[in-house]
């Protein structure tokens, strides 16, 4: 059950110029969070930016004696209310609500955990990470971004013992290109036999490329999805997907409440 | 202190309606509200059959405000009425149900299905969606089409009908003074402006319909402005409504002639706005020493500035 909390920013740690890590002070939150799901987040009273915006639960923070007491979030600078979640200092309040949407379904060993993520889209991966570690699935993070600086949190993933495939557009670490060419090179490479499970998250031209190379290898895939929202709560019906329903028919599904992961299989992509 | 108002043979425990279009069926946000406590909860529109409306992006944001076209997505009124109504009545919510047509013949078609059901309080009548062609905004811009279409549910329920009107016609009283001539036991307003926002860098819409509704903070002075002119004109109640987000916000309604508020886009930004609002509302009573809340209702000083 979501809750709303006036959340006391106690970090903001930048990345990059775009990017930043920012640790809210949440602890029912953070007790209650599964991976994958998300929170709507406004830094600031003002009514302009007027609307809260969805981000995933990037880490779950514990205090001394390992209680759950903040949550931090990832985030790029793309407009207004990210600005403001950029330029937050500790002290500032930001209104929190969550955790909200559908998580991520954890797979158990010995099935393969193969994790996509593009650019800011690696918000959700964390701590997707540390359940999977914690039921000893092999993990694999394909991480591609824009440029090396813009890789993060890489010996996070290390340190749990996940194996890690990047890619730049600008070839300036790992591959040079996409993520979705050494995903689909491995997926390729594996015997249809061995159970993989594929997480994606990214850019929608990413998710859709991943969703397609899923389905021509038959590995199952869930994607998280991002929408332009306005609630959170299914309320205004603004964040839709289309979906092929269980009746086999189109349907526009709320991705704040049947999602944010969704199966790639059932979203007509075109 | 009496937060009570009457709406026809409705009385509200309190004057704060959730928008419709804004809570969606309700039950969405039971887990997190408590529906009893609020005045009541208009419903998202239903037309007779299910509804996807408008591909994503829906909305987009403006200063303080926002706009949408969603496109009356729906599930219909029948499964509304499985699926939905049982457990707003179990939660103890007033329900205002906001109903939608094509035709004549679908509005009231959809009202008399409500009238049978147990369990509902009121019938909004959505004429003024301005985002679907069909979506009752022929007969929300056309004082002859309000007239019609109110005089035909009239004929099918005795539930309190409420003819919900846009601000995008000259003159909106004339629209509630139409409906009020039909026989409608209030009316609501304002629905959403018609707006338009461009990316400049691709001269592309930013939402998927091209226009869209502007509600907000940003459409309130105009929408309290267009509750003062129908409170001129009609004797019935009015529910006013547009860009709502504290006490202060809905007690200036009502002093324009609102005798019921309804707050959507807020609800977006803060879920939990509902209490805050009602604590709000007590504390200015207690400031100004009111006992019952209906008695500011239509209560502007029209005395000069001296």
């Amino acid at each position: 059950m979501p809750v709303d909390v006036a959340a006391e920013v106690i970090a903001n740690r930048p990345l990059s110029a775009d990017y930043n890590v920012l640790a809210l002070s949440a602890p029912a939150i953070a007790a209650s969070s599964q991976p994958g799901q998300f929170v709507m987040v406004k830094v600031g009273a003002s009514l302009d930016p007027l609307l809260r915006r969805p981000f995933s639960v990037f880490e779950v923070l514990r205090s001394s004696d390992g209680t759950p007491n903040a949550i931090t979030l990832l985030s790029k600078r793309i407009g207004p209310s990210t600005s403001l979640m950029y330029d937050a200092r500790p002290g500032d309040i930001a209104a929190c609500l969550g955790p909200l949407g559908r998580p991520f379904s954890i797979v158990d060993a010995p099935t393969e955990a193969w994790m996509v993520a593009g650019g800011v889209g690696l918000a959700p991966f964390a701590t997707l990470a540390e359940a999977l570690r914690a039921r000893n699935v092999k993990t694999t993070l394909f991480y591609g971004a824009r440029r090396a600086d813009e890789l993060f949190y890489l010996d996070f993933f290390r340190g749990l013992g996940v194996e890690l495939v990047l890619t730049t557009e600008d070839g300036g670490a790992g591959e040079r290109g996409r993520i979705v060419t050494p995903l689909e090179r491995q997926l390729a490479g594996r015997t249809a036999g061995a159970p993989i499970m594929l997480y994606a998250c990214g850019p929608e031209g990413m998710l859709a490329a991943t969703a397609k190379t899923a389905a021509k290898y038959s590995r199952p895939c869930q994607v998280s999805v991002e929408r332009i929202m306005g609630c959170g709560m299914g309320g205004c019906y603004s964040c839709v997907v289309p979906m092929r329903g269980d009746d086999g028919k189109f349907h526009h599904v709320r991705s704040c409440m049947a999602g944010p992961v969704l199966a790639a299989d059932q979203i007509l992509w075109d | 202190m009496d937060l009570s108002v009457q709406i026809g043979s409705l009385t509200l425990k309190n004057p704060l309606i959730a928008a419709s279009g804004c809570f969606g069926y309700g039950v969405e946000y039971a887990d997190l509200v408590d529906l009893s406590s609020l005045g009541g909860v208009a419903v998202k529109g239903l037309f007779l059959a299910e509804r996807e409306g408008h591909p994503a992006p829906r909305i987009v944001e403006t200063p303080a405000g926002m706009l949408n076209a969603i496109g009356l997505q729906g599930i219909g009124v029948r499964r509304f009425v499985d699926e939905k109504l049982p457990e707003l009545r179990a939660r103890g919510a007033t329900v205002i149900v906001n109903v939608c047509g094509t035709t004549v013949e679908e509005y009231a078609e959809v009202s008399r299905i409500l009238s049978d059901a147990e369990g509902v309080d009121a019938i909004e009548l959505n004429i003024s969606c301005p985002n679907i062609k069909e979506g009752g905004i022929q007969f929300g811009c056309s004082l002859a089409g309000t007239h019609n279409v109110v005089s035909a549910v009239r004929k099918v329920t005795r539930l309190p009908l409420i003819p919900k009107l846009t601000p995008n016609v000259t003159d909106v009283a004339s629209f509630a003074q139409a409906s009020e001539d039909a026989g409608a036991d209030a009316v609501s307003l304002v629905n959403t402006f018609l707006a338009m926002v461009l990316d400049v860098e691709t001269r592309r819409p930013k939402i998927s319909n091209g226009m869209g509704g502007l509600s907000g903070p940003a459409i309130r002075p105009i929408a309290v402005r267009m509750v003062y002119e129908c409170r001129q004109t009609v004797k019935i109640p009015i529910i006013g409504m547009g860009g709502i987000v504290d006490a202060r916000d809905a007690l200036e309604f009502m002093i324009a002639g609102a005798t019921a508020v309804q707050v959507g886009t807020a609800n977006f930004v803060d879920p939990l706005i509902w209490g805050k609002i009602l604590d709000g509302i007590r504390a200015y009573m207690e400031r100004h020493q009111i006992a019952k809340i209906a008695d500011i209702v239509g209560t502007v000083n029209d005395h000069a500035h001296s």
